[in-house]
C-alpha cells in the first residue's frame, strides 16, 4: 500500500454535497437566519414596489372614477414609479450580493481546509451554490409573502375593497415570479464568486485570509 | 533508490511579493526524509518553517525547486491527483487546530474519509475508533467549542490519520496549548509514530519535541543551517533554553 502511486481523487455524490451543505446550515441557523433576513428585506422591498405600481394601476383602468381620481397620476408619478423599481433591483443586487458574500469570505479557512482534506474545488464551489440557494429559495419566497400582502393590506386601508374587485391577480404573479427569479440569481451569483475564488486559491492562502 | 525517501526537496524557493517589497520565504531547501521518520523541523520566528510545511504539504507552489512525495513530483499533478494526495497520502494539523466548526468531532474525523470515497457507516465505524484512540471516546459528538483546545488537537490528530496516510504534516501542533496538553499531543504523535510507522514532520519552536525527534532540522531565513540527530543534540538542550 505504501507503495502506490498517486491516484485520482473521486468526485462525491450530489447527495453527499446536499447533505453536508444543509447540515452547514442548519447547524449555522443563527449565521443563516441573517443571510436569509438579508434576501428577505431586500425582496420585499422589490415586491412591494411592483406590486404597489400594480395595484395602483389596476384601480386606474379598472376601478370607480371615484377612487381612481383618488389617485394622481401624471407624468411625474410615472416616473418616480419607474426610478423606483429600479432603486429597488439596485438595492436588491448590492444587498444580497454583500450578504453572500460576507457570508462566504468568513469562511475562507474552512474552504482552504476542506481542500486539505481532499475536497476538489467543484465539490466546495457545488457546496456553496447549494447553501445560498436554499437561502435563496428561503429569502425569496418570505420576502415576497411579505411584500404582497403588506402592500395589499395597506392598499385595502387606503381605497377599500374596491381594491379586491379589480385584483390584479395575473400580474401580480409575473411580479411574483420575477422577484423570485431576482432573488434566486442574485443570491447563487453572489455566492458562487467568491467561493469560486476561494475554492481556486492554493490551501495555504485561502486558510491565511481573515486573520 | 537506494533509500525509501518519502519526502524528498530539491532547491525549493518562496518567494512573496509585498508590493514593492520582495520576501524570500525560503531560499533554497534540501531535504530528505525517510518512511517512518519524526522529523522536526526548527528555527526562530519568520525563519521559514510554515512556508516549508505547505510546500512539502502540497497546499502552496513552490517558486522554485521541486518538491516529490514518494518519489512523484507534486508539481506534476494535476488537481484531481493533488486532492488525492491531501486527502490520502497526507495528514495536516495546524496551531489553530482548524476543524469544521459547525461538525462535531466524529463529523469532522470522518470528512476526510467521505472525500475518499468511503461509506458513511464505515467512515463512522473507523472515526469513533479513531477518537477512542486518541482518548476521546466520550466526546464523539462535541462540536469544536465544546472541547478544550487539548481536546480539539487531539481530534486534529485523529482526523490527520482518518486514510491511513504515509506523513502527518503538523505546523506548531502545541503552539496553542500549555506545557502538560503540548506534552499529551506530542507524545500522542510519537505514538503513532511507532505504532503505525507514519513519518511525522512538525514544525515547532517546542523544545519538548527534541526528545521524540529522529531528526531536527534546524532553518533560519530560509535555509536549512544544521541537520541533527537526537543523540546529538539532546545535551544542547539546555543552552538553547537558555538562550
Ligand atoms: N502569504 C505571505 N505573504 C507574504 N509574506 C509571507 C507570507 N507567508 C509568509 N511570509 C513571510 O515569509 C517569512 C517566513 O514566514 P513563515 O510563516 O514561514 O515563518 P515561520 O517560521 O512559520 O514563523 P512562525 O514561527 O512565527 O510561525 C516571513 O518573513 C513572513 O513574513
Ligand atoms: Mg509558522
Amino acid at each position: 500500500m505504501n507503495q502506490e502511486k498517486v491516484g485520482r481523487q473521486i468526485v462525491l455524490p450530489f447527495s453527499v454535497s446536499v447533505r453536508i451543505s444543509f447540515n452547514s446550515m442548519r447547524i449555522r441557523l443563527g449565521r443563516s437566519f441573517i443571510t436569509i433576513m438579508g434576501i428577505l428585506l431586500t425582496i420585499a422591498f422589490l415586491m412591494s414596489i411592483l406590486a404597489q405600481a400594480s395595484i395602483q394601476n389596476a384601480l386606474i383602468s379598472r376601478g370607480s372614477p371615484a377612487i381612481a381620481a383618488k389617485i394622481t397620476v401624471d407624468e411625474s408619478t410615472q416616473a418616480r414609479m419607474r426610478w423606483l423599481i429600479s432603486l429597488s433591483l439596485l438595492v436588491c443586487a448590492v444587498g444580497i450580493t454583500n450578504s453572500m458574500l460576507m457570508s462566504v469570505t468568513e469562511r475562507y479557512r474552512e474552504i482552504g481546509t476542506m481542500k486539505c482534506l481532499g475536497a476538489l474545488d467543484s465539490f466546495v464551489i457545488r457546496l456553496f451554490l447549494l447553501e445560498s440557494l436554499f437561502q435563496g429559495i428561503a429569502g425569496s419566497l418570505l420576502g415576497i409573502i411579505i411584500g404582497t400582502l403588506g402592500v395589499t393590506l395597506i392598499s385595502l386601508i387606503n381605497y377599500g375593497s374596491e381594491v379586491l374587485r379589480v385584483f390584479p391577480l395575473l400580474e401580480l404573479f409575473r411580479y411574483i415570479l420575477f422577484s423570485l427569479v431576482v432573488g434566486i440569481v442574485l443570491t447563487t451569483l453572489g455566492a458562487i464568486y467568491p467561493a469560486y475564488r476561494a475554492a481556486r486559491m492554493v490551501p495555504a492562502e485561502a486558510m491565511r485570509r481573515e486573520e | 533508490m537506494p533509500e525509501d525517501m518519502v519526502v524528498r526537496t530539491r532547491g525549493v524557493k518562496r518567494i512573496y511579493h509585498l508590493g514593492k517589497v520582495v520576501v524570500e520565504a525560503l531560499r533554497g531547501i534540501d531535504m530528505e526524509v525517510r518512511r517512518g521518520e519524526y522529523i522536526s523541523i526548527m528555527g526562530p520566528s519568520g525563519s521559514g518553517k510554515s512556508t516549508l510545511f505547505n510546500m512539502i504539504g502540497g497546499l502552496d507552489k513552490p517558486s522554485e525547486g521541486r518538491v516529490y512525495i514518494d518519489e512523484v513530483d507534486v508539481a506534476q499533478l494535476d488537481a484531481y491527483e493533488l486532492a488525492w494526495l491531501r486527502c490520502r497520502k497526507i495528514g495536516y494539523i495546524f496551531q489553530t487546530f482548524n476543524l469544521i466548526p459547525v461538525m462535531t468531532a466524529l463529523e469532522n474525523v470522518t470528512l476526510p474519509m467521505i472525500f475518499a470515497g468511503m461509506s458513511l457507516d464505515d467512515a463512522r465505524d473507523k472515526g469513533v475508533e479513531l477518537l477512542e484512540r486518541v482518548g476521546l471516546g466520550t466526546r464523539v459528538h462535541h462540536k469544536p467549542f465544546e472541547l478544550s483546545g487539548g481536546q480539539q488537537q487531539r481530534v486534529a490528530v485523529a482526523r490527520a490519520l482518518a486514510n491511513d496516510p504515509a506523513i502527518v504534516l503538523a505546523d506548531e501542533p502545541t503552539g496553542n496549548l500549555d506545557l502538560k496538553t503540548g506534552k499529551e499531543i506530542i507524545s500522542l504523535l510519537k505514538t503513532m509514530n511507532r505504532e503505525k510507522q507514519v513519518t511525522i514532520i512538525s514544525a515547532t519552536h517546542d523544545l519538548k519535541m527534541i526528545d521524540v525527534s529522529d531528526r531536527i532540522f534546524w532553518i533560519r531565513d530560509g535555509r536549512i543551517e544544521r541537520v541533527e540527530r537526537r543523540a546529538d543534540v539532546s545535551i544542547e538542550v539546555g543552552e538553547i533554553e537558555g538562550e
